[in-house]
């Protein structure tokens, strides 16, 4: 006892860990297990062939592309409305500041069918596009627009604390050596707020990763088109392919898994160089 | 003075057009993805007048989505305050090993597809399921039915009060309430008295971003519910029927009244911030 757990008066320890171990361990835990003894039913080889099969590549493609993608226009314009939030000040701010995080309170399924209304080629704006032959809604770049509302927040959120904590000093000693404002962002500010933007980045990506509300409605989910990976586990399920929706599942899991790595590592890499 | 303050404009801030580029840009790319979608929501959904609204939100088979998904929002906010509560209790309160690993675990959530948050109760509870055959047996229904889906409302809003505690008392340390303890007051005494009044609002925005999500979840719900109408269909899944009969102005309708629980929680969760700020609870840890 004593040795897993430092001493202290306050009483509770047994009953709040136990307690927390036991509901985590029958929600998710138990839950969670389930995903890779069933995979395991399939075998090596069962596995490999439903994971390869062309459509679900396909899929995996598509989710993994669109998501990056949608990743990327948040980092770079979150960054932009961070920036604007913290530094400037203009009539409205705070309206915009709390709308940053809309897309936490909005149901995905009404944001997917909102986006759809809205960009359909007969929509408000769709109808603009499609009178020059580009299609947004019911295509892979409908996905991306529903992946960039469903995870604008995350970017936002992470940059802007660590953007207002960038010392006026450091800018003003940089300004005073004769650098540039261009060059104060880019040697001072940006490396500061570089990891912090990964983290965004990755939180969005993984977000990104397993939406499926939002993405379904406005995707038009043609196979091996706009099919995400997440539907395909979808109608594995209701054609009571079990073992063939879990290979899926795990499949995505592995993936983000290592996307996740490579980013961490890389802000690892970056945090520790602003450092030195 | 004066002098001083020119300077510090030319050196530390931008020119005042990269500036209003910069606000604009922010603000176009707001009102595209965020004001836009809102008001359309309410545009499409009144766009028949009221009485087609006021009849889409009173049909029996709406009213039943809007009590499911009361009721399971009501299962799931309450059974995730107590686990967060317990949770950070332990977690900040005391040291003991393997920490930082029940940490991650319990994040866990977040970064599953909310399908496969789903998928993984078919596999327990469904027919070819471990419990299934033993369920059946039984007679117990818990998959295509009100327990499956309470249940994956869980799964999915999990990590949300217990994420924002455990930073808080962190932080907080452990000094007062020993200190409680020390002079005489009994475990929940020491709670009630000490912890919460410190942890009010960091538990209440917790409460709200979790109760949010709980009404608002799609994908997890979609997969165990079996989408049998006016018994398994939450809100978000009468949405999605109606979307696909074409049924716009009615989707829309029930959309709005969670686009307008969305606009309550923003509020609210605001209110929640600057009162925190107010009595030096910090809400936020950085990055």
């Amino acid at each position: 006892m004593s040795r897993f757990k430092a001493h202290t008066v306050l009483p509770g320890f047994n009953l709040a860990l136990g307690f927390a171990l036991l509901y985590l361990s029958l929600i998710v835990l138990i839950p969670l297990s389930a995903l890779f003894f069933k995979t395991a039913t399939l075998g090596w080889g069962g596995f490999w062939t439903v994971v390869t099969g062309d459509r679900v590549v396909a899929s995996l493609r598509v989710t993994f592309l669109t998501s990056f993608i949608a990743a990327a226009l948040n980092a770079f314009f979150g960054l932009i409305v961070a920036w604007v939030l913290v530094r400037y000040t203009f009539p409205g701010k705070r309206i915009i500041d709390a709308l940053v995080d809309l897309p936490f309170a909005l149901p995905t399924a009404v944001a997917g069918i909102t986006l759809a209304t809205i960009y359909a080629p007969n929509g408000w704006i769709g109808h603009y596009f499609a009178e020059h032959g580009i299609k947004i809604a019911y295509t892979p770049t409908g996905i991306v627009l529903a992946l960039t509302f469903i995870g604008l927040p995350f970017v936002v959120r992470t940059v802007q604390p660590v953007l207002a904590d960038v010392e006026a000093e450091v800018e003003e000693a940089a300004a005073s050596l004769g650098a540039g404002r261009w060059d104060v962002f880019s040697r001072v500010i940006f490396p500061a707020v570089f990891p912090a933007l990964l983290a965004g980045f990755a939180m969005a990506l993984a977000r990104a990763i397993g939406e499926y509300g939002s993405v379904i409605f406005i995707a038009g989910n043609m196979p091996y088109i706009s099919e995400i990976a997440p539907l395909l586990i979808v109608s594995k399920l209701e054609q009571y392919d079990y073992a063939g929706a879990t290979a899926i599942a795990i499949a995505m899991l592995v993936i983000s898994f290592g996307l996740l790595l490579i980013i961490n590592g890389l802000q690892w890499w970056s945090t520790r160089k602003g450092v030195r | 003075m004066s002098a001083r303050k020119i300077q510090r404009r030319i050196s530390t801030e931008e020119s005042i057009p990269v500036t209003l580029i910069l606000i604009s840009v922010a603000l176009a790319f707001m009102a595209l993805f965020l004001v836009l979608p809102l008001m359309t929501v309410f545009i499409v959904a009144f766009s028949k007048g009221w009485d087609l609204y006021w009849a889409a939100l009173k049909e029996p088979m709406a009213w039943e989505a809007i009590k499911l998904t009361l009721i399971a929002a009501g299962i799931a906010v309450p059974a995730n305050l107590v686990f967060g509560v317990a949770a950070s209790w332990a977690i900040a309160k005391f040291d003991f090993k393997g920490k930082s690993v029940l940490i991650t675990l319990i994040d866990m959530p977040f970064a599953i597809s909310p399908v496969v948050s789903g998928l993984v109760y078919v596999l327990l509870f469904g027919t070819q399921g471990w419990f299934g055959p033993w369920l059946q047996a039984h007679n117990i229904k818990l998959l295509f039915a009100v327990p499956g889906i309470v249940l994956a409302t869980i799964f999915v809003t999990f990590p949300f009060i217990a994420r924002q505690l455990i930073p808080l008392m962190q932080a907080q340390g452990k000094e007062e309430e020993e200190a409680a303890v020390s002079l005489g007051a009994s475990g929940w005494q020491t709670f009630f008295r000490v912890t919460l009044p410190n942890i009010k609002w960091g538990l209440l925005y917790g409460v709200i971003l979790c109760n949010a999500r709980a009404m608002g979840e799609f994908g997890a719900v979609s997969v165990v519910s079996g989408h049998i109408r006016g018994q398994t269909n939450t809100m978000p899944l009468h949405i999605e029927i109606l979307y696909n009969e074409y049924n716009f102005v009615a989707a829309f309708a029930v959309a709005s009244l969670l686009a307008l629980l969305a606009v309550v929680t923003l509020i609210v969760k605001t209110l929640v911030e600057w009162q925190a700020k107010r009595s030096g609870e910090p809400l936020h840890h950085g990055a």
